[in-house]
C-alpha cells in the first residue's frame, strides 16, 4: 500500500507513491537516484546522510519520506549550479577537506547551515557544529580549515 | 520496521482521536531508531508536525510557555528564552548535535523520560508544569521511572510552562560518544530556596536534597564539600560505574553553582 507524497527536491517538484516506512534517504537515493547523499550508520549518529529540509540540516536516515511531504529538500546535488561549485564545496577541494569522500556530502550540508546561522564562526564553534558528523579519514583539521575559508569567501561575496 | 498507518492531523483533538493505541511522532529522533530496531510495533503513527497549536514560545504572565513541538534548536536560539530563562536555552543548545537539535522536540524529550535526557533536569529543578490535552501535571510527579511518566495511555503533551528564573544553570558531563548526559545537574536559586535536579545518574531524574539544604545555607560551590553522595541505585554501564557517577553529581553541582554565581 503506497502513500502519495509531493515535495520539492533541489527546486524540482516530485510526486511519488511510497511505502510509509520509506526513509527520506531511501527515497532520495533509490527513487530519485540522488546518490550523493550517503548512509554511513543508519543509526542517527554519523551525519553522512545530512540534507536540508525547509532550510534545516537534518539526518535523512532518521526521517520518513512521508514526514517530508510538502517540504523543500536540498541535497548535495542541489547546492552548486551544475557548472559552478558552492563556496563550501570549493573550499573543501582547495583545503583538501576530504580523503575517501564518504562523509563529505553530509559535512558540507551541515557546514552550509552552520554558516547560514553563524557567518563568522570561531574554530571552536566550527568544531561544535560538526559534532553530528563523523569522518574516519581526515582527523577533521582540514574540514575545519575548509569551513573557515568558505566563511571568509562567503562574507566577502556578501559584502561585494 | 514493521508497517504502520501514518496520519498527520492538524489539531490536538484529531491527534488524540487518531492514536488508537499507536504512537505520537514528534521529532522522531528516539522513536524512529527504536522502530528500525523493531523494539516497538505501533499500528498507527500520529505525526504531530501539522498541529499549529503545539508550536510557539510565549510569555504568559510570570510563565514561559513552550509548545511541545518546539525543536531544541529553536529553544536554544530564542531571544526570549535567552533573556528570561537563559539556563534553558543553554541546556537545549547542548543536546546531542545540531542535526538532532533541528528535529528533536521538548515534548518528545519530556514524554520519553530517557534516564540520560537533559530536559527532565530542567523541568524538575524549575518545578515546571507539563500541560496535556486533558490536565496539568507538576514536573515533581511527572517522571516516575525509567522511560515512564505519569502520562496515561493516549495522553498528549501540548506544552510546558516554566517559571522565569535567571539564577539557574545546567552543568552536564556529556558522553563523549552520544552527547547524552553521563550526569547533568540543574541548579536553581528560586529566591525561596535552592533546587538541585540530577539526570543521567539514576533510572530517572531526581532531586538531591542534601545539596539543596547546604546551598540554602551558603550558595557557593564549596558548600557541598564533605557531603557524600551514595552510589546505591545509580546507573552502571560501559561508560561509568555508579561510584563514578556519584562523584560526577558533586562535580557537576559545583560547576552549576559557580555558573549561577557568574550570572547577573
Ligand atoms: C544522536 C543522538 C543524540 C542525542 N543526544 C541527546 C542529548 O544529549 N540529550 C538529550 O536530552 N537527548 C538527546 N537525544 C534525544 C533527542 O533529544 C530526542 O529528540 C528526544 O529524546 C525525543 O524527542 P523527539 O521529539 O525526537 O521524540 P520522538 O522520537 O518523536 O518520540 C519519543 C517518544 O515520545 C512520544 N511522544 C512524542 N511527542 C509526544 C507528545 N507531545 N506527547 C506525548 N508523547 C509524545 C512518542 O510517542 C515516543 O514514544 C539524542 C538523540 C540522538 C539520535
Ligand atoms: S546514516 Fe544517517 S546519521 Fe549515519
Ligand atoms: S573523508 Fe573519508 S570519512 Fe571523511
Amino acid at each position: 500500500m503506497g502513500i502519495a507524497v509531493a515535495m520539492v527536491v533541489n527546486g524540482r517538484n516530485v510526486t511519488a507513491e511510497v511505502d510509509e516506512r520509506t526513509l527520506l534517504v531511501e527515497f532520495l537515493r533509490r527513487d530519485l537516484r540522488l546518490t550523493g547523499t550517503h548512509v554511513g550508520c543508519d543509526t542517527s549518529q554519523c551525519g553522512a546522510c545530512v540534507v536540508h529540509v525547509d532550510g534545516r540540516a537534518i539526518k535523512s536516515c532518521t526521517m520518513l519520506a512521508v514526514q517530508a511531504a510538502g517540504s523543500a529538500v536540498t541535497t548535495i546535488e542541489g547546492l552548486g549550479s551544475g557548472t559552478q561549485l558552492h563556496a563550501v564545496q570549493e573550499a573543501f577541494r582547495n583545503c583538501h577537506g576530504l580523503q575517501c569522500g564518504y562523509c563529505t556530502p553530509g559535512m558540507i550540508m551541515t557546514a552550509v547551515e552552520l554558516l547560514k546561522r553563524n557567518p563568522n564562526p570561531s574554530e571552536h564553534q566550527i568544531r561544535e557544529g560538526l559534532e553530528g558528523n563523523i569522518c574516519r579519514c581526515t582527523g577533521y583539521h582540514n574540514i575545519v580549515k575548509a569551513i573557515a575559508s568558505a566563511a571568509k569567501v562567503l562574507q566577502a561575496t556578501a559584502a561585494a | 520496521m514493521y508497517s504502520f498507518n501514518y496520519v498527520r492531523p492538524s489539531s490536538v483533538a484529531e491527534a488524540v482521536k487518531a492514536l488508537n493505541g499507536g504512537n505520537f511522532l514528534s521529532g522522531g529522533m528516539t522513536l524512529l531508531p527504536s522502530l528500525k530496531m523493531r523494539l516497538a510495533r505501533p499500528e498507527t503513527l500520529v505525526d504531530l508536525a501539522g498541529i499549529a497549536e503545539l508550536t510557539g514560545i510565549t510569555i504568559e504572565g510570570d510563565r514561559l510557555c513552550i509548545g511541545a513541538m518546539t525543536r531544541h534548536s529553536d529553544v536554544a536560539s530564542s531571544a526570549d528564552i535567552q533573556r528570561v530563562l537563559p539556563a534553558l536555552a543553554e541546556l537545549a543548545g547542548g543536546i546531542g548535535d545540531p542535526l538532532v537539535r533541528n528535529r528533536g522536540t521538548i515534548g518528545g524529550s519530556i514524554a520519553n523520560s530517557d534516564p540520560s535526557a537533559d530536559y527532565p533536569a530542567a523541568a524538575v529543578a524549575l518545578d515546571a508544569t507539563i500541560v496535556t490535552d486533558r490536565r496539568e501535571i507538576p514536573a515533581s510527579s511527572f517522571f516516575t521511572g525509567l522511560f515512564t511518566t505519569a502520562l496515561q495511555a493516549g495522553e498528549l503533551v501540548t506544552r510546558i510552562k516554566f517559571p522565569m528564573i535567571k539564577r539557574a544553570a545546567y552543568a552536564k558531563f556529556p558522553s563523549p560518544a552520544s552527547r547524552y548526559a553521563m550526569v547533568g545537574v540543574m541548579v536553581v536559586d528560586t529566591g525561596k530556596g535552592v533546587r538541585v535536579a540530577v539526570t543521567g545518574a539514576g533510572p530517572c531524574v531526581f532531586r538531591q536534597e542534601a545539596f539543596e539544604k547546604a546551598l540554602d545555607q551558603n550558595f557557593a560551590p564549596q558548600a557541598i564539600d564533605g557531603i557524600v553522595v551514595s552510589a546505591e541505585g545509580l546507573n552502571q554501564d560501559l561508560f561509568g560505574t555508579p561510584e563514578y557517577r556519584a562523584n560526577l553529581i558533586s562535580v557537576m553541582t559545583r560547576r552549576a553553582v559557580a555558573a549561577v554565581q557568574a550570572r547577573r
